[in-house]
Parts: C-alpha cells; structure tokens; sequence
C-alpha cells in the first residue's frame, strides 16, 4: 500500500548515505543500534517527513532523554537497554525457498484452531505467496467503498505526507509527546501505524481494517495510530490480530490516539496476541502502550481489548470525557498464563456535565502469571452528575497466580455518582467435575467456563472477531488444569 | 446394566465403602437409602468416576465393560449419568449453551456428527415442555441464581436431554416442595424404558411413592445391609434407621 517501502529505504541508505552524512556505514538494513537525535532525524529523513515533523520527533526525544521508566506498575522485568536497540529496521523480505513445511508446527496447528487462512498463515511467516486474486479484489473494492464517503485510511506514514493539515492539527493533543516516558519515546521513533479520519456525519459502513489483519502484524515496534472521527460520524476500527506474533523486538511501545468530535462515535477494539514467552516465562514481548480518546460534546468512545499475548503488558485505554454528555466505555479480558504479567485497566476522567463511563474488567490467571486491574475514575469540579459503573472481575486457575485490583477514585464534584463491584472466583474442581459428568472433557469444560466468564466483553466485540476471540481465550488456557 | 463387585473405596486414610455388591439390569429402578454418612452420595460420586476418591478394591461393570479405570467424562460417554445433590454453578453459561456443548461432545466421543441445531431446537423443545420447564429458563446462566427446585428440575431435564442408560439420582427430592417434587418426579417415570436404569439415592421413603421402586437397598457404614422389594422402604420409614443400627 505505501509508496515508500521499507525496501526503498534500505536501497536508499545503501546508495545515497553521504548525502545525509550523518552516518558512513550503513551497509545493512538496519540502523546502528543507539538512540540520539542524529537517529532521529534520519528516521524522519527517510520517511520524507516535513519538517514541522522531525522537529516535532527531536522535541519529544530531548523530553524523553529527561524522563526515567516509571516503576508503579505491579510488573517486575529486566529493563531494556534503550541504547541497544536499533530504531529502525527493514522488514524481513519474502524468502522465496521458504515454505510453510519450514514454519514452526506448533504455530502451524495454532493457525488450524484458530481458522487462518493459508495465505494469511505464509504472509505471517514470509513465506512467498501464489498470486491472490481474492484478496487484491477484496482491497481495491474495500478502497473505493471509503473513498467515496470521504474516508481517509492509510498509513500514517503516508497522511504526514498527503494530509499534512490533518495530522499537524490533531498529533499529539490526545496523547502531547511528554505524556509519559513511553508515549515519549513513541513519538520521537514511532515507526509506521494508521491514520484514519473519518467526515462529518458519515457512518463508516464497515468494520475497518479486519482485512488489513496481517498488514497490521509487521507494524513494527513503535506504531502510531491516529483515528479522527468528524462531528456526527460513526466508525469501529479493529486492530491486531488473534494469530499468535512472534516478533525479535522486544519492546513495543504503541501510541493510539482517537479523537471523537460532537456527537461522534468510535468503537475500538484489540485483540492482542504477542509471543507471551516460553512456558518457563523465557523470552516475550514488552507491551508498553499508550492508548487515551478525548470525547467532545455528545460524544462517545468505546475500547474494548481482548489481551492475551505479551510477557509484560502495561496498558491502560483511556477516555477523557472533554464535552457535556459524553460516554466513555471500557471492555476488557486480560489472560495470562505461565509466566506472564499483566497490568492493565483504564481512566476514565470525567470534565464535562452529564458524564457517563462504564467499566467492564474481567481478568483470568493461570500457571504462575499476576494479573492486575489498574483504573482511575476522575471526577473534575465542572462535571456535574457524572456516573461511572465499574466491575472487576478476576477468575483464577490454580494456586500459583494471583490476581490484583488497584481502583482509584478521586471525585471533585458532590453530584457524582460511581459504583465499583469486584469479585474474584476460582474455577473449582466441583465445576469441572460436574462439567465431565455431563461428557465434556477438562479442556473443553475450561473454556466454556472462562467463556462464560468472558462473555459480557465479549459480546462487545464485532462478531467475527468475538469466535476468533474465543477460540484464542480457549488456546491461551490450553493445559493450564491438569 | 450395572454390575459392582466388591467394591471399596476410601477418601484419604477413611474407607467409606466396605465391599458394596449391586446388580442393576435395564428397565429396572432400585433405591439407595440409608442414614447420614453412610457411604450414599460417595458411591454416586464414584460410579460417576470423581477422582477425589480411592478405589482400594472391587470392579464395576457397565454393560459387562469394566468402567472402573475410566474418566468421567468416558463414563458420561457410555451413557452414565449423575444427577448432582448439589448443582454448581456456571455464570454466563447458558442452559442451552450447556446442553449443546455436552451432547456434541458426547456425540463426538461416539464418533456421531454434531447435532444439526434445528434438531437441538426441537429435542430442547421436547423435552423442555416434558419437565414443564419454561423457555425462558434455558437461556438463564447455568444454575446460578436457580432456586432449590429449578436446580433439580434443570438435572433431571438434562437426563431427558442426554438419555443416559444409567441414571443415579442423588438426593433429588432434597429442597424440593412437594409440587416440585412431583413434576421432577413425573419427568423420571416419563423417561424411565426398559432400555434403561435408574439408581434412587435417597434418605426419605417420600420420594418413592412416586418414583416406585423395584428394589430398595440400605446403606449402612459402607455396606448394603438388607434388600428387598418397595415393602422395606415403608418398613424404614415406619422404624427409623435406629432399626438398622441396631442390628448391625
């Protein structure tokens, strides 16, 4: 879809390195590892980016150079060494002696439960594919159908570019550049992610990006997505994928801004699937994300996240309820298993009158992961008779994980009314038992329960993705009861 | 049908079974009765395969099939089935949804496509109207929230649906009024054939004036102390279980 490839880059700084002169020996497609404001600059060199653009990158880098990696999160991990990673680098090319017999089996069988395709399997795995006469048409269809209702989707490579006044206007108002050290850091490095605006009062007759799945898996490390939804419009945007992503990079700091002007709605929703770690917690991606909408007047905003993957995960979606009767909504089933830690939830901050923001947390663990609810629920002086409901529900297997829940409350106004319910629940052996009486095996007899357990965020999400969701739910628990 | 030989089991260091015998053919229904502790609910509990139990001696034959080293779910499989004292809960599952995933598997284990949910629709309707159960039931969460009564009448409608062989009821009359009682009551004898068989554990002789036993057994310290046709349960409601201690 980009015009300007990654490959482009790597011919470029291959052949015309002097002329940016700010580095001799880039014989690789990969920049030197580091990070200082030369490298920024070439990122934003080599995507052709105006200037207001690289300056905008070099000032969120000198603000991160003065912030320190927040510790508060109930999550313990080697910190990375932010000086041994190279920002930017040239997607893997299609290795065309490869097949899909030379890809992991275990992978391969994941694939078979979770119904992918053939060649959504090999584009995941770089495998060259036959020529995809479906898929092609599926696209240019999908393109013609938002280009006549004035919908902008693309890279945001590409809007920096072409609709320059657009990105300018709304980057970084959500999400500013020193938000927090990795929103900071996003910023200054982002690589690639989506821009997606979508006019004035038009309801965008699909669901965006389910066909662009596989594209969004190589995203890179540091994606940045920016939704702008025009007064009276309506969109749902998915983003990731259920297939399990393996990826070398380790860190991932994601920035995703949403902005819903008067009377707007955007439904978003994540399934999130990233290489976990081995069973004995080895390896893993850390998921730190940035993700926060701001609600002008009657406007709405909706996250839902199904999270399963990652080692590390800290994330928190966020609404800030800027206009009188607008409603923020936060849907979420956190999974983790062996080794993994999540801490993950929401903030809901209430400034406008008539406020409403509704919180739904179910969090499972299993074999020896911590789960943890983190949300805030903020009431400012002006929002007169705000409501918040939340419920945080924490399901375990097992002795050896634990579950934890850290709401904050902090009121402003005297007409606010917030409800918090909490529970936690162990899968008992009882229900497991009467569950095989009845013929359904152990494994079967978990996820129907976890299912269960699940359903009211799963209900939220749009139906193709709600049986992927479930299925993955199903794998991410597999042998977990023994 | 059912066959136990000499069967002793034990929880921990506590034998509860100390050498039950039992024969069960098809179209028969005998009664378990006995006082508190007697060993009633573990030997349901074990035939069912809960694996919470030790078998320390003796088989049990389903069908001359030597089921003892089975799963529980192997034995649902064979046509098993257990009505639960106690129900437990499963939030957010529906009846339904329950039901549909236990016949499949089932039917999947017997190596049977799944049911065509037309099909489902119309068995669930069937057997729904037997037991005098209102629709709007079957989409509720799995016994959660259900009353004593619901509980009950729900297992025994899940029996109609899966159309065990063997089904023991363990304490079905237990929290039941007396209305609840006879419709639970009238659904058994509806579904009773002489293909299958039906194990009544009870404590009261109430519930077999109207699920009438062939047999009726009692229960004491582990062991099956008398037997003898419907007469002996009359005989135990008249005398008290004091009768039995006594002599044993």
């Amino acid at each position: 879809m980009s015009k300007y490839t990654e490959d482009h880059l790597r011919v470029e700084l291959e052949t015309k390195e002097y002329e940016y002169g700010f580095y001799t020996d880039l014989e690789s497609d990969t920049f030197p590892i580091g990070l200082n404001e030369d490298i920024v600059r070439a990122i934003s060199q080599r995507k052709e980016e105006p200037e207001w653009m690289t300056d905008w990158r070099i000032e969120a880098f000198r603000a991160w150079e003065k912030m320190i990696e927040p510790e508060w999160a109930n999550v313990h991990y080697n910190k990375p060494d932010f000086q041994a990673i190279s920002y930017y680098s040239a997607p893997k090319a299609v290795d065309p002696n490869k097949t899909l017999d030379d890809v992991d089996p275990e992978l391969l069988e994941m694939y078979k439960k979770l119904g992918i395709s053939i060649d959504e399997q090999k584009k995941m795995n770089n495998v060259a594919m036959d020529i995809v006469v479906d898929s092609v048409s599926v696209a240019t269809t999908f393109k013609k159908t938002l280009g006549e209702k004035g919908i902008i989707f693309m890279s945001i490579s590409e809007a920096i570019k072409e609709h320059p006044e657009l990105v300018k206007k709304y980057i970084g108002t959500v999400v500013p550049q020193k938000d927090n050290f990795y929103a900071a850091l996003n910023s200054a490095v982002f690589s690639d992610g989506s821009f997606c605006y979508i006019p004035k009062g038009v309801h965008c007759p699909m669901e965006l990006s389910t066909y662009f799945r596989i594209n969004q898996a190589g995203t890179g490390q540091f994606e940045r997505t920016l939704l702008i939804a025009d007064e009276g419009s309506y969109v749902s945007y998915l983003e990731g994928c259920t297939a399990p992503t393996r990826d070398e990079n380790q860190l991932h700091a994601a920035v995703v801004e949403l902005i819903a002007l008067d009377g707007a709605e955007i439904k978003y929703s994540t399934v999130q699937n990233w290489y976990p770690g081995n069973k004995e917690g080895k390896g893993g991606v850390f998921n730190f994300v940035t993700k926060r909408g701001l609600c002008e007047k009657d406007a709405k905003i909706s996250w839902t996240q199904v999270e399963t993957g990652s080692a590390v995960t800290w994330k928190y979606p966020s609404c800030i309820l800027k206009g009188d009767n607008s409603v923020g909504e936060f849907y979420s089933i956190a999974v983790t298993n062996n080794f993994q830690q999540a801490d993950t939830g929401t903030k809901m901050i209430h400034l406008g009158k008539n406020t409403k923001s509704t919180i739904i947390s179910k969090g499972i663990s299993a074999g020896k992961s911590q789960n943890s609810y983190r949300g805030l629920v903020k009431i400012g002086p002006n929002a007169d008779n705000a409501r918040n409901f939340s419920q945080c529900d924490s399901l375990l297997m097992g002795n050896n994980c634990g579950a934890h829940t850290f709401p904050y409350i902090e009121s402003k106004n005297t007409s606010a009314k917030i409800e918090h319910e909490a529970t936690t629940s162990k899968i008992g052996e009882d229900q497991v038992f009467y569950c095989n009486q009845r013929g359904i095996p152990t494994e079967k007899a978990i996820a129907l329960i976890v299912n269960g357990f699940s359903k009211d965020v799963l209900n939220k999400l749009p139906m193709e993705f709600a049986v992927e969701a479930q299925k993955l739910l199903e794998i991410s628990l597999e042998g977990s009861v023994g | 049908m059912l066959s136990i030989k000499n069967l002793h089991a034990s929880i921990g260091d506590k034998e509860i079974l100390k050498g039950i015998n039992l024969e069960v053919k098809a179209g028969e229904v005998h009664a378990i009765m006995g006082p508190n502790g007697a060993g009633k609910s573990t030997l349901s509990a074990i035939i069912a395969g809960n694996e919470n139990y030790e078998v320390t001696d003796g088989e049990i034959f389903l069908d001359n099939e030597d089921i003892s080293e089975l799963s529980p779910e192997e034995r649902a499989h064979k046509g098993v089935f257990l009505s639960f004292q106690y129900p437990v809960e499963i939030p957010g599952v529906s009846v339904t949804n329950f039901m549909r995933t236990a016949i499949n598997e089932t039917r999947k284990a017997n190596g049977l496509e799944e049911m065509p949910a037309n099909e489902m629709l119309k068995v669930i309707r069937e057997k729904s109207e037997l037991l005098e159960i209102d629709r709007k039931f079957l989409s509720r969460s799995l016994n959660e929230g259900f009353s004593g009564g619901e509980k009950k009448r729900n297992e025994i409608f899940q029996m109609a649906m899966l159309e065990p062989k063997l089904a023991i009821l363990d304490e079905t009359d237990s929290g039941l009024d007396i209305d609840a009682l006879r419709i639970v009551a009238n659904g058994v004898n509806k579904l009773k054939s002489d293909k299958n068989a039906i194990v009544v554990i009870t404590h009261y002789q109430r519930l077999l004036d109207y699920i009438v036993p062939d047999f009726v057994h009692v229960l004491y310290n582990g062991k099956i102390v008398k037997s003898g046709t419907k007469e002996l349960a009359y005989e135990l409601e008249e005398k008290g279980y004091d009768w039995i201690k006594a002599e044993n």
